[in-house]
This record gives structure tokens, C-alpha cells and sequence, in this order.
């Protein structure tokens, strides 16, 4: 093939600005989608994508494109994720492309997450393809958003395809500009392969399936592949391409082209996003830059609300993992919750969309402690330890210093709502590093916030006082020291240890009243009152009871009829399972799950 | 000895709180209805002697003495029947009916139980009863002139706009009526019910703490006038506990007749489809299998009487929640029983929850 007509291009969207509907009519003008298919958005292809609007694992395709010029085009689309938490596996896609198109929705104009992805393609010195998406919608001002790219960004604009992905107005033009304003890759097929890894699943029959970009070089069936980052080897069983449905095997993949290769790789581990693929026996000399390992930011114990179903967990989290590499957990024990597995995530919706799946998928009914992030303590000796579970917290007199996690974060706000996001960043402990007006209604600032006062619910918070308008971006900055304490929940007088969490000494008497409540409205009352305490080291700073309940009584057995009864008596012995039974206290799941989501 | 209940699913009009099967009565209906309770009691075979019969409902008293005796005489012909056996009809207070009270006596029916629910108009009102606090005392001086000496009375506690002040009331009123027995039901919220939809009623019920103190008034103050509780919601006089309410509890047999029906006999615990169109018609009635009789029913059913269990009924796991149940005042071990107190009876789900699960 030649490569001067292959064009590899991504699409940049906030959330709702249409990626998935312009991806879709670029399909159809493309004829690589059937009527049949074309009633859902075929890159998004897991059900909670769907449902949540987000891609959450990249996706590629080829397509054939016939344009004005009258010559064929093949066309590679990468689909990329859209969410903070995967901004790694973003920039390996964009890694993987010329040319990216900026969709900007005419209405709304640009968001945070698009102003961090299309720097991020700047970086990766893409063309980026400014379109303004939703003319036909009332509210549509096309020329101020296309004044705002050029303002904001600071790429030409004025002259971006007006579309309306939705009715199908325009996308001819898009097609006509990825032609003419992408560059087609370069790269020489005949030098040492050298291949990166974008995205990688797994299929049971086949093994790992990797998709690549080639950059240099040529892979064929049969090829010993060598994955630089560990060395491992394998033979190559197919490659080729990828459609909307399916794999084609064309038994070779050259520079300049997007495809896959299988080579009955046994586990996602060994196939890291980001690394680079050589031949064995004529290996490159230097791997692609930008590879990292993948590491977990959010840590959180899930388990079984039934202990009998710790082996079907444990599967399913195996069987997630085939297609997750950044999802990671080990056996863990918890008091209070029995036998269950430490999770690390890469963010919060890692998180949330696992426990989803879990819950979705394998029908599994999980109780989740709070989320941490990982803290860096220096003990007194000397020693330093990681701690992401807060049961491991050690004393304080141990301590020589505790340090945690902190993120650069950008928010993007109308004006109107500075001050409540100003509020808001403050709150969570945030320091002020900067504020510039876009426009004359928009604004960035640009805030250090700790990552654990970020992993609860901080986006939720930042929605409802925007009402839904601001959007957030963040990156790792490092560690800095804080006056951590782990706080401790005791019912009964028992600590229960999945209850327990690390937060900053300042916040912790609020944060100790509130899950005091919290819990004494969740936990139903029950034959023996039931205090409630919130402690550090030995010190109670919040307490609450529940009272012993007075009535439960079934009087009625009319006419000898004892069904009731005993079918509340099934009903108690259903919903013990769903207890968790400390020392003599019952606590539903939901009362684990209430101290998570403590605004609502 | 087994008892033989007969439902009679036939109301004037539906209380709003009430769930129970029942229709609105037609005569030609109940006629075929009692032919087909007849045709039943020739059909058991019942070896046992029988001591009780129960005609419960619905509202038994809308029968006319002629279907009442027709019924008896039936049980009289076809079954074992004691002496003296409890003859139970339930009636609801309705107009004046001394020369019904009398012949029903003369029928053989012994024992009355009347639906009175409160003597306080206003709580009649509240509940959609259609009679009168007066037409409920009446009901009962009428039956005690007309020579029943074992009256029970219902009383429902928990009702809407239901205080300390106003349940006192009808305790008093009640203290002076020739009543030998006494059943007290903490209203339930049913779902499907008018009651359950009426939000501005519901929002008078008392709460779940004033509902249990009311349960405890109850207790004590029956006890008082010498009705003493022998089981969660049920009070007598010496000797009045009622024989075959007992049955329930002992898990002893009682074979139910009619549409609705439940029964207990042998090992098997059966109801009978609630459709009295299918019951008439059939020669015999349909027998739906619920379960056989179980271990802990004996457990779940016995906690509910005064008198309590043998400890020895009891898991070693349960026996060792003993201790801290009765240090809390729910329970009493002595000797070889372990029995309820009423303050363990007001959380009896609770506490037998706690010994079976």
C-alpha cells in the first residue's frame, strides 16, 4: 500500500459534543457500517460506554474513502478515551496518528477536557482539524466558537467545516479536509520494525490481540515479535486490519499502517500499552518515547456482600483484568467484611465502571470501602512506606513524616461560577496558582489540590456548583507533606476496620460528625442500641446512637394462616445475608456504601 | 383434638385497612357457598375428635341462623364432634339483633367474637367502621343477655390519631362489658389497601415507639381487670383462652373449609384457592400444598403464647443469645422455658428472627 494515501487520524471531543455521531456518519460516507449497525454508535461497544456516553477503551478502523481529487484514501480512525483517569491510554492513541479532529460543540464552545486533549495533540505534533459541531441547533453560534479556537488554542479556525453530525450536514468536508490537511504518515518499510502499542484486548480463542501503529518496518504472519518493555517473545499467528465487525488477516502490516497482530500472547500484562513491538531476529534500536507503566492512583477493597461468592469475584476480576491491564488487586481480609481483594484504579471512574461491570456482568452484589489514594510515610527509623490501605496506617508516634498525593488540576468555568468553584477548591484544601479569562464569560484556573480530596466525589461537587458547566482536567504533580490522621469508626465500641480512612487533621472532626449521621440513618434500629463513635487514636470526636427498636411485631395469623410469618422469616433470613454481623451489631451494605457518598 | 375453621368470605362493605379475603355478600351465593361447606365436611374423613369450630371471615354473621345450623348440623353428622366443644362465630356490632343472638345460642354456637375495634366514635370513624362505639357495647350486652357467657371483643391498636388518652378510654368502656376475652392488633399498614393510599390518615398513625407504648397500656391494663395475656395479641379470663386459637399456635391440626381457608393436618400445612365460584362448584374443595410442617414452626409459633417454649427447643447457637435478650428485658428463662416478655413481645419478629436465624 502506498503510504501516501493512508490517513490515521483521532477525534477530540468533550463529553456530548458529538464524537461518537460525527464517527458514525464518517462510517456511513465511508460505506463501512450496514443499515443494521447503524442504529448504535458502533465504536463505543461496551452497553456502559452507551449508557454513560464515555469511550472507555480505545477502538480502530479502517476505512476506504474515494475522494474529490478522484483517488482512494484508507482511512485509520482511533477512537479515544475521553476521561482524566485514562490520560495515558489518550496520549498513546494520539501517539498512534497524524491528524486529530477537534470537534467543538457550536452551542458550548471548548471545554476543559478538549483544551487538555488538544494541547496533548499539539504536543504529539498532530494536525488538528477544527470542526464546529450542532449548527443545527437554535442556540448555535459558529463563528464565536470558531473565534474561540483560534483565541483559545491558537490554531486557524475561521474556515473549520460547520457540520451537524446529528442531520448529516457537511461531513463530506470533514472527509475532504483529513485528505488534504493531515499528513499522510511517513516511515520506511523496509528499516527494523518498530511498532506501538495503543490498545490491547483479549480474545479467548486467538489470545491477546494487540493493536499496533507501525511506524517503521514491516510485521508478516510467522514473525518472531519481540515487546521491548519485558523482552517476551512470540510468533505472530495473524495480522492485518480491523472494520466496524470484524479482524482482517492480510498476513502483513507495513509502516505508516494502523492493524493488529495476534501471537497466542497468554496474558494483557504482557502487552503494555505504550510499548514499543521489534523483530527478534532484527530488532530496532531504540523503542518509540512515551511508554510508562501504568499505575494505579485510587485504591479501594471490594467484596462480596455474600462471603460464598469471594471465588465468583475473584474470577470475574480475572476476567476484567484479560482486558484491563491498569486495573490491578490482591487478596485482602477485612474484620468487618470477610474475605475480599485491595482494587487499584487509575481514577474514580476506573473505579466506578469496574464496580459496575462486576455488578452488571457477573450479577455480583459488592460492598466497596472508601476510596484512597496512596500516602508516603517516613517512619521514624528512617524507613519509607506506601501505604494504600488505611487499616496499614501506622501509629503516629512511629511517624516521622507523612506526605500525600497532589494533582495540578485545570478547571474550566463560565465567570458566573468562579466564586462557587473558588469556594469549592478551597474546601478541598486547594492552593491557588492561577486565573485567566478566556473570554469575556470563561474562565481556567489552575489549582494544586490533594488527590484524596478529588477521589470521593469532587467532580459531582464541582457539576451541581456549576450547574453542570465546568469541567476539570488534572495530572499528577508529586508528594507533599500533610498533617495526615487516620480516623477511625467504632460501633458498639469495635473499631470496624473497613470503615476506617486517612484524611487531613483539619477536616476530620467535620468529616467524623457527618458519617456519624450518616450511619445512624442507615443503620436500622435493632434489638440493642447501638453507639456510634468516630475516634482518632483514642480520642472519640463524634458520636451517635441508635436507639433499640421498639416495635417489630406481626399480630395477625388469622384463620391458622402462618404463611406470613414464615415468610418474613425468610425475608429476615435473606436479608441477614445482606447484613454484616458485628459483634452483635447488624449493618446493612448500604451503610458501607453511605459514608462514600456523604453530600447527598 | 382438631379444630375446623369454616371462612365465610362475604362482607356488607370492605373496611379500608383490611386485606383478608372477602367478597360482598349475595344470598343466593352463600347458599351455594354453605351447600358447598357442607358437601366438604361429609367429604373429610376425620378420624380425630373434633373440639372446635371456628366460623371466621369476612362476616360469619351475616349468615342466617338456618345456614349457621345447617352447618352444625353437618359437623354434627359427619365428624367426631366433643360435647363441649368451642363453637365460635365472628359477628360485627350491626342493629338490633337480640332474637338473631338468641336462636345462634340455640343453634349451638357458644362463643362469640365481636369485631368492635375501638369504643371511641371518633377511632370508628377513622378506621371506616360503620358502626358506633354504642352499637359495639350493645352487640356485647345483647349476646351476654341472650345467654353467651364467652364474649371476645377486638380491639385495634395504632390507629390514626390513637393516644394514650384515647385507647385509656376504650380500655374503661371495655373494663365494664361482660367480656371474657380480648384480641389486640396493632393496625398494619397493608399494601393495596385504601388505608395504604390515604397519606393524611397514615400521617396520623402513631410512629413505631407510640405504637409499641400503646401495645404496653394494652397489656397492663387488661391485666389490670383481670384479662390476662396469654399470647401476643391475645387476653383472657382463667379458662377463656380461646381453644382453638390455641391450635394455631400448638401447632395442632384444624382443617380449613371454604375459599381462602388454611389448614394444618397431618404434616402438611395446604390452603384452598381464594375463588368462591370454584369452591361452590367443586365436590371437593382444591387443597394448594403451602409446605410440610416445619421444626421452627413450632419455635416461630410457640415464642408467640405466654407459656412460652421448652429451652430444649432451641439451638445451642440461639440458647447462647439467651442471655443478652433477657438482660434487656425481651425474654425470661425460667427453669426449662424460655418465654417473651411483653416488651420482648412488641419486637417478637426481632427477637424470633434472632433465635431461628
Amino acid at each position: 500500500m502506498d503510504s501516501a494515501t493512508i490517513r490515521n487520524f483521532c477525534i477530540i471531543a468533550h463529553i456530548d459534543h458529538g464524537k461518537s455521531t460525527l464517527a458514525d456518519r464518517i462510517l456511513e460516507l465511508t460505506q463501512a457500517v450496514s443499515e443494521r449497525e447503524k442504529e448504535q454508535q458502533i465504536l463505543d461497544n461496551m452497553e456502559l460506554e452507551r449508557e454513560r456516553g464515555i469511550t472507555i477503551k480505545a477502538r480502530a478502523v479502517r476505512l476506504k474513502y474515494h475522494a474529490m481529487d478522484g483517488k482512494d484514501y484508507v482511512f485509520h480512525l482511533i477512537d479515544t478515551p475521553g476521561h482524566v483517569d485514562f490520560n495515558y491510554e489518550v496520549s498513546r492513541s494520539l501517539a498512534a496518528c497524524e491528524g486529530a479532529i477537534l470537534i467543538v460543540d457550536a452551542s458550548q464552545g471548548i471545554e476543559a477536557q478538549t483544551l487538555a486533549n488538544t494541547y496533548l495533540a499539539i504536543e504529539h505534533d498532530l494536525e488538528v482539524v477544527p470542526v464546529v459541531n450542532k449548527i443545527d441547533l437554535p442556540s448555535a453560534q459558529p463563528d464565536k466558537v470558531c473565534q474561540e479556537v483560534e483565541d483559545v488554542i491558537g490554531i486557524p479556525a475561521l474556515d473549520a467545516p460547520r457540520i451537524s453530525a446529528k442531520l448529516g450536514t457537511n461531513i463530506k468536508e470533514v472527509l475532504e479536509r483529513i485528505v488534504k490537511d493531515i499528513p499522510a504518515p511517513k516511515g520506511d518499510a523496509s528499516a527494523p520494525l518498530k511498532a506501538l502499542i495503543f490498545d490491547s484486548y483479549y480474545d479467548s480463542y486467538k489470545g491477546v490481540i494487540i493493536y499496533v501503529r507501525v511506524k517503521e518496518g514491516t510485521v508478516r504472519n510467522g514473525d518472531v515479535i519481540r515487546l521491548m518493555s519485558t523482552g517476551a517473545e512470540f510468533t505472530v499467528t495473524e495480522t492485518g486490519y480491523m472494520t466496524t465487525d470484524q479482524l482482517v488477516n492480510t498476513g502483513e502490516l507495513a509502516a505508516g499502517e494502523v492493524g493488529y497482530i495476534a501471537a497466542s500472547i497468554k496474558s494483557i500484562g504482557d502487552t503494555q500499552v505504550g510499548d514499543t513491538v521489534t523483530l527478534a531476529d532484527n530488532p530496532c534500536e531504540e523503542a518509540l518515547p512515551g511508554y510508562r507503566k501504568v499505575n494505579p492512583m485510587v485504591f479501594s477493597g471490594i467484596y462480596p456482600a455474600d462471603g460464598a461468592r469471594y471465588g465468583d469475584l475473584r474470577d470475574a476480576l480475572e476476567k476484567l483484568q484479560l482486558n484491563d491491564a491498569a486495573l490491578s488487586f490482591e487478596p485482602e481480609t477485612s474484620v468487618a467484611l470477610g474475605f475480599g481483594f485491595r482494587c487499584g484504579f487509575l481514577g474514580l471512574l476506573h473505579m466506578e465502571i469496574i464496580q459496575e461491570r462486576l455488578e452488571r456482568e457477573y450479577n455480583l452484589d459488592l460492598i466497596t470501602t472508601a476510596p484512597s489514594v496512596i500516602y508516603k510515610v517516613t517512619m521514624t527509623d528512617g524507613t519509607v512506606q506506601y501505604i494504600d490501605n488505611p487499616t496499614n496506617f501506622p501509629d503516629p508516634s512511629l511517624m516521622m513524616q507523612a506526605e500525600e498525593p497532589v494533582v495540578k488540576a485545570d478547571i474550566l468555568v463560565p465567570s458566573e461560577f468562579v466564586g462557587n468553584v473558588m469556594e469549592l477548591c478551597q474546601d478541598r484544601r486547594g492552593t491557588f496558582k492561577d486565573m485567566q479569562y478566556l473570554d469575556d464569560t470563561r474562565v481556567t484556573l489552575k489549582y494544586e489540590l490533594p488527590l484524596n480530596e478529588i477521589v470521593y466525589d469532587f467532580f459531582d461537587a464541582l457539576k451541581s456548583r456549576s450547574r453542570g458547566y465546568a469541567s476539570f482536567d488534572y495530572e499528577l504533580m508529586g508528594y507533599v507533606p500533610s498533617k495526615l490522621v487516620k480516623l477511625d469508626i467504632l460501633l458498639n465500641g469495635d473499631v470496624v476496620d473497613a470503615l476506617s480512612f486517612i484524611i487531613h487533621a483539619d477536616k476530620a472532626y467535620a468529616r467524623a460528625r457527618k458519617i456519624a449521621e450518616k450511619l445512624k440513618e442507615n443503620i436500622p434500629r435493632q434489638l440493642f442500641e447501638v453507639p456510634i463513635q468516630a475516634a482518632i487514636g483514642g480520642k472519640i470526636i463524634a458520636r451517635e446512637t441508635v436507639k433499640a427498636m421498639r416495635k417489630d411485631v406481626l399480630a395477625k395469623c388469622y384463620g391458622g394462616d402462618i404463611t406470613r410469618k414464615k415468610k418474613l422469616l425468610e425475608k429476615q433470613k435473606e436479608g441477614k445475608k445482606r447484613m454484616r454481623q458485628l459483634g452483635t451489631v447488624e449493618v446493612p451494605q448500604e451503610a458501607f456504601m453511605s459514608v462514600l457518598k456523604l453530600d447527598e | 383434638m382438631t379444630g375446623i375453621y369454616l371462612h365465610i368470605p362475604f362482607c356488607a362493605v370492605k373496611c379500608p385497612y383490611c386485606d383478608f379475603f372477602s367478597s360482598v355478600w349475595h344470598r343466593e351465593t352463600a347458599d351455594a357457598y354453605i351447600g358447598a361447606i357442607v358437601r366438604n365436611l361429609a367429604a373429610y374423613e376425620l378420624w380425630d375428635t373434633v373440639d372446635s369450630v371456628y366460623f371466621g371471615g369476612g362476616t360469619p354473621s351475616l349468615l342466617s341462623v338456618s345456614q349457621i345450623a345447617r352447618v352444625l348440623d353437618a359437623c354434627a353428622a359427619h365428624l367426631h364432634l366433643s360435647d363441649d366443644a368451642e363453637i365460635t362465630l365472628e359477628m360485627n356490632p350491626a342493629g338490633e339483633r337480640a332474637a338473631y343472638l338468641r336462636e345462634l345460642r340455640a343453634a349451638g354456637v357458644n362463643r362469640l367474637s365481636v369485631g368492635t375495634q375501638s369504643f371511641s366514635d371518633a377511632q370508628l370513624r377513622l378506621l371506616g367502621r360503620r358502626h358506633t362505639a354504642q352499637d359495639g357495647q350493645n352487640a356485647i350486652l345483647t349476646a351476654y343477655a341472650q345467654g353467651f357467657q364467652n364474649i371476645s371483643c377486638d380491639l385495634m391498636l395504632a390507629c390514626p390519631a390513637q393516644t394514650e388518652e384515647v385507647l385509656g378510654e376504650t380500655l374503661e368502656t371495655l373494663a365494664q362489658l361482660p367480656v371474657t376475652h380480648v384480641s389486640a392488633y396493632l393496625l398494619q399498614v397493608e399494601p393495596g389497601t385504601p388505608l395504604s393510599r390515604d397519606q393524611a390518615l397514615l400521617s396520623q398513625c402513631p410512629d413505631d415507639d407510640a405504637a409499641a407504648g400503646l401495645y404496653l397500656q394494652t397489656v397492663r391494663t387488661l391485666a389490670s381487670f383481670g384479662l390476662h395475656q396469654y399470647e401476643i395479641s391475645s387476653f383472657a379470663r382463667k379458662g377463656y383462652e380461646s381453644r382453638h386459637n390455641l391450635k394455631y399456635w400448638h401447632c395442632e391440626p384444624y382443617l380449613g373449609i371454604g375459599a381462602g381457608a388454611h389448614s394444618c393436618l397431618g404434616r402438611r400445612r395446604f390452603c384452598v384457592p381464594k375463588d368462591i365460584a370454584a369452591f361452590c362448584a367443586a365436590p371437593v374443595q382444591t387443597e394448594d400444598t403451602l409446605c410440610e410442617a416445619a421444626p421452627e414452626d413450632r419455635i416461630l409459633l410457640g415464642l408467640r403464647l405466654s407459656e412460652g417454649i421448652p429451652l430444649s427447643w432451641l439451638s445451642a447457637a440461639a440458647q447462647k443469645k439467651l442471655p443478652a435478650l433477657a438482660g434487656a428485658g425481651y425474654l425470661t428463662c425460667s427453669g426449662e422455658r424460655v418465654a417473651l416478655t411483653p416488651e420482648g413481645s412488641a419486637v417478637s419478629n426481632a427477637v424470633i428472627a434472632a433465635l431461628l436465624v
